[in-house]
């Protein structure tokens, strides 16, 4: 199922500078495979050695944080969004 | 009502009114608990009241003592009337972008401000104050990211004030900015009974932060690692600046005159009630709209109105 994945500046680089790649996959783990199959070296940005979700990135299905739904294992559909950001301070008032 | 012998007595114990006339489920009501009401105008009232009086129960404070924190204004704003009343010197380290009305309520109770490059946004200010704070060990650093005393403000405060007036509410809403809010409301709340969700609200940042230079500048607040955030939540959701200037809108056809990070938590409550079947859902508006009408956010065109929004810190 085809996913748009929108990237943070940081990791355009690493997508020869586009803001946005459209891979396929069913769950977001399987997004963000095939995003390292299309830009070696993207995904270990995303991801740790051990597969899990690095510390400082959050993904979000559509508006929602994957980390408070089944991280890895959440489902994806056609037409859904995936955007990765970095965590920062929020807004800390 | 009692008189107060003291402005900081009037701090807490902030109204709840029923906003379900906006809900998209008529099975979902929605309850907005006014922290604008406090004295100094924010929920940040109630942190900087606990923040100080901790520090001095644990003998940090003499008299005159100086005071540094970073912040893009609430807090500052808080702490600036807590010093004032109690007679201590505060420096706060302020994002060069964030709106007037926040720089002149700090400087009309003899706040001093630092200032720190606003397109590092809070990140930056945190960085900076943390670096002048090690140059010098004299002045107190009470540092609300990682101090127990920020979330332990909502533990005994705004999370008991909610269960004693909606003791029925099934979903806390709230913005995440230090997470003390989320984190002490909902763990306070979740204690008295578990099946109470917490869903936190927040700002797409990230792509406004050129400061940024690879993600492992990236920062969590300790408290949200040391105190179980990740357990505690049980949803966290995006809402952009349009949408929340389109509640901030829609809250004021109903007479509530609340700040913009109010509107983002009003949208995510309003997303809430889409997707559950029936409950009370409670969300917190951290602040009033005094602050935020040199932005133009009630009058403006809406895509204007977001596009400044996306350049000035409101959260």
């Amino acid at each position: 199922m085809p996913v748009e994945v929108r990237l943070p500046t940081l990791l355009r680089p690493a997508a020869g500078g586009a803001p946005s790649a459209t891979v396929d996959g069913s769950t977001v783990g399987e997004v963000l495979h095939s995003l390292e199959a299309v830009h070696p070296g993207l995904a270990g940005q995303v991801l740790t050695d051990d597969g899990s979700l690095h510390r400082f990135v959050n993904v979000y299905l559509n508006d929602d944080d994957v980390r408070y739904l089944d991280r890895l294992d959440t489902a994806v559909a056609s037409g859904d969004v995936l955007s990765i950001l970095p965590a920062v301070a929020g807004g800390a008032q | 009502m009692a008189v107060s012998g003291n402005v900081l007595e009037l701090i807490g114990n902030t109204p709840v009114v029923d906003v379900s006339a906006l809900s998209p489920n008529p099975s979902v009501r929605l309850l907005v608990k006014l922290e604008g009401a406090n004295p100094g105008g924010s929920v940040k009232d109630r942190v900087a009241l606990s923040l100080v009086e901790d520090a001095e129960r644990h003998g940090m404070l003499s008299p005159g003592a100086t005071l540094i924190e970073p912040s893009s204004g609430n807090t500052g704003i808080g702490l600036a009337l807590v010093c004032r009343v109690k007679g201590y010197h505060l420096k706060v380290v302020l994002p060069g972008n964030v709106s007037i009305e926040r720089r002149q309520l700090l400087e009309l109770w003899g706040a001093e401000i630092v200032e720190s490059p606003g397109s590092e946004g809070s990140n930056g200010a945190v960085r900076m104050a943390r670096r002048v704070a090690a140059e010098h060990p004299e002045w107190v650093f009470l540092y609300q990211y990682a101090n127990p005393a920020n979330p332990l403000a909502h533990y005994h405060g705004t999370g008991p004030e909610i269960f004693r007036d909606v003791p029925d509410v099934t979903h806390f809403v709230a913005g995440l900015g230090t997470s003390g809010t989320l984190l002490g409301v909902g763990r306070y709340l979740k204690e008295q009974r578990a099946e109470i969700e917490v869903w936190a609200v927040e700002p797409p940042t990230g792509e406004m932060i050129d400061g940024l230079r690879n993600l492992d500048d990236g920062y969590i607040p300790p408290i949200f690692g040391e105190l179980g955030g990740e357990k505690l939540l049980d949803r966290k959701t995006m809402v952009g600046p349009r949408d929340s200037i389109e509640w901030t809108r829609r809250l004021a056809d109903v007479g509530i005159f609340a700040g913009l990070s109010t509107g983002a938590a009003m949208a995510g409550a309003v997303r809430c009630a889409r997707q559950i079947r029936e409950g009370v859902v409670v969300l917190l508006s951290p602040d009033g709209g005094w602050k935020y009408l040199s932005t133009g956010a009630w009058t403006g065109d809406i895509d204007e109105v977001a596009e400044r929004a996306r350049k000035v810190i409101y959260f």
